[in-house]
């Protein structure tokens, strides 16, 4: 952008070449060298790109850590979409994402809304919804395994149990058909005030200029909301939704540190069937095939996030 | 964002502090269950603690070994940070001075880091280290953690530095000043908002991170705090005051430094990320 706005250069009789020459020593004069890049790469290409390039090359093998490394062809991918637990892990990772992708960005959203208005309370309230966004995963998950605990006079239950709602109690991560939706629960819990975050970043962007203009073209609150607030969020609904799904997708601590991927393998995730699978099975071929499978999904949502949400963000 | 303070916001004010409240009822829970003997935890869970009592925090913090683990984690994190700033902040530089094909060929490089998981390097990186003996040692969790946060820390840099005037650099290499001397005495000091940034955003993350300590780390002397807090829950288990307790102090010391620097914190997770 700003290079557009220089004034451009004289022009000068000089033969083009030797001014093209002038010109690149004077960038090449200016530029930082190359050594500058030298030491980042080294480590990045250490710690990411070669051990990815060969994860990637695994993915194709049998290896198990200590024999010969023989290339299977697709098998390990024929054997994940044939294995209940490895598909099932699959379905669950689908489920999970979504639901965490839109309660946490639905309920982050309307804490934004609600904090970004004159309330008194709104700069502890940030503080308050935020914090949990701070603390480790983990940590959040075994806060959580107690609150979700099946006895039905402590936690979760235990407040159902206090307002009248006893009939509500559930063996929260202990039943197999709810133990997701529970694990989406904490993890909601923990990141819808980083969601709020981002969304409050967006709505302080909004010019109270266009709100006083529609308000005195007539435009109620939903109008408003619909058609100045919204088109003018639209990156921050583009980064809450990147985040939620690549953090949804790659969900690892809370659910190992909540039910390990129980019961039975009601709660199975991409990353803690891969994680098992490779350090408890030794099976590595498998697990990297089974990564490679979360990396592709990981990288298709970016895209196509990035490629559909962009078209409705306003410059 | 409406001026007056009308019947209106004052309902608000009400429902969002109602919401705040039952938001708040794990962290209740937390706390008073930490303060109760294991007999009161299992006779009335919900109330808050008759006769508050302090001994779970100091059998907590022994029985955890929350101290050396405390130790370990602002090792690692303090030296992963300055790692991932000096060499993040010089890559950088260099990628959004150079508007070669090389410049943004590397910079695109880069970027591929911030989508792909790390898993898929997992085990093969785990070989390499444990090959070079770093499983169970500062250095592997410090080299791991530089290399998986560059992207993430060049990519916020170069941002920042593109939309920066060059003029400053080149008025002190013009003096004769050297790049490394113009990059650290000129350039650098000018990046303090976007060093903010990365400090708070890679501090919170390696600081919580589970898995790869877990692996790397788990059973030796030198655990971080997640991994140390995951043993002592699984060890003691059946002891909710105590675990609680474990939990109060393990959290504490990064929501302390949180509600201390809760401005910066918030805006750095607000904005660190806009592409």
């Amino acid at each position: 952008m700003a290079s557009t706005l220089r004034p451009a250069p004289a022009k000068r009789a000089a033969p083009p070449d030797a001014a093209a020459h002038r010109r690149r020593r004077g960038a090449r004069f200016l530029s930082p060298p190359w050594w500058f890049a030298a030491p980042a790469l080294a480590v990045y290409a250490l710690v990411v790109l070669y051990p990815s390039l060969s994860g990637i090359l695994y993915a194709f093998t049998d290896w198990n850590g200590l024999g010969d490394r023989n290339f299977v062809g697709l098998d390990n991918f024929t054997k994940l979409f044939g294995d209940d637990a490895a598909r099932g892990s699959l379905v669950n990772t689908l489920l999970l994402t979504v639901a965490i992708v839109v309660v946490q960005n639905g309920v982050g959203l309307l804490l934004a809304l609600g904090v970004h208005t004159g309330i008194r309370s709104r700069t502890v309230l940030r503080v308050v919804f935020f914090a949990p966004a701070v603390v480790s995963p983990v940590m959040v998950a075994f806060l959580w395994k107690y609150i979700y605990n099946p006895s039905p006079d402590a936690g979760l239950n235990g407040i159902l149990g206090a307002v009248g709602l006893g009939g509500l109690r559930q063996d929260w991560l202990g039943d197999p058909d709810l133990a997701i939706w529970s694990i989406a629960g904490m993890v909601i819990w923990q990141f819808a005030g980083y969601s709020m975050v981002i969304f409050l970043a967006g709505l302080e962007g909004v010019p109270a200029e266009l709100h006083e203009a529609a308000m005195i073209d007539g435009a109620g609150r939903f109008q408003r909301f619909r058609h100045v607030t919204w088109p003018l969020l639209a990156p921050a609904v583009t980064i809450n939704l990147m985040l939620s799904t690549i953090g949804g997708l790659k969900l690892f601590d809370q659910v190992y540190a909540a039910t390990n991927g129980g019961p039975g393998h009601a709660s199975e995730t991409l990353s803690t069937v891969l994680y098992k699978q490779a350090f408890v099975f030794g099976n590595f071929g498998y697990s990297t095939a089974i990564a490679l499978v979360l990396a592709l999904f990981v990288a298709a949502v970016s895209m196509v996030q990035i490629h559909y949400l962009r078209g409705r963000e306003v410059a | 964002m409406n001026v007056r303070y009308g019947a209106r916001t004052f309902g608000l004010e009400l429902v969002m502090i109602a919401v705040a409240v039952a938001f708040l009822f794990p962290v209740y829970a937390l706390v008073t269950l930490s303060l109760k003997d294991q007999r009161e935890v299992a006779e009335s869970p919900l109330a808050p603690p008759a006769s508050p009592t302090a001994g779970n925090f100091a059998n907590a913090w022994t029985r955890a070994e929350l101290g050396p683990a405390l130790l370990n984690s602002t090792v690692i994190t303090i030296a992963s940070l300055v790692a991932l700033i000096a060499l993040g902040s010089f890559a950088a530089y260099f990628l959004s001075r150079r508007a070669s094909r090389l410049g943004y060929g590397l910079y695109v490089l880069f970027l591929l880091g911030i989508v792909l998981p790390f898993q898929l390097g997992m085990i093969p990186l785990f070989k390499l280290v444990d090959g070079a003996g770093l499983l169970g040692t500062y250095q592997g969790m410090i080299l791991f953690y530089t290399g998986i946060q560059l992207p993430f820390t060049v990519f916020l840099y170069t941002g920042f530095i593109r939309a920066l005037p060059a003029d400053y650099a080149n008025a002190a290499l013009i003096d004769g000043a050297g790049h490394f001397r113009a990059f650290t005495r000129v350039v650098f000091p000018l990046l303090r908002p976007i060093t903010g940034t990365v400090l708070i955003l890679n501090a919170v993350f390696i600081w919580n991170d589970f898995f790869t300590p877990l692996l790397y780390l788990g059973g030796s002397a030198r655990e971080t705090v997640p991994v140390r807090i995951f043993a002592f829950v699984g060890q003691y288990v059946s002891d909710n005051g105590l675990v609680f307790a474990g939990l109060v102090l393990a959290a504490l010391p990064i929501l302390a430094v949180f509600l201390v620097l809760q401005r910066y914190v918030i805006k750095g997770f607000a904005s660190g990320l806009k592409g």
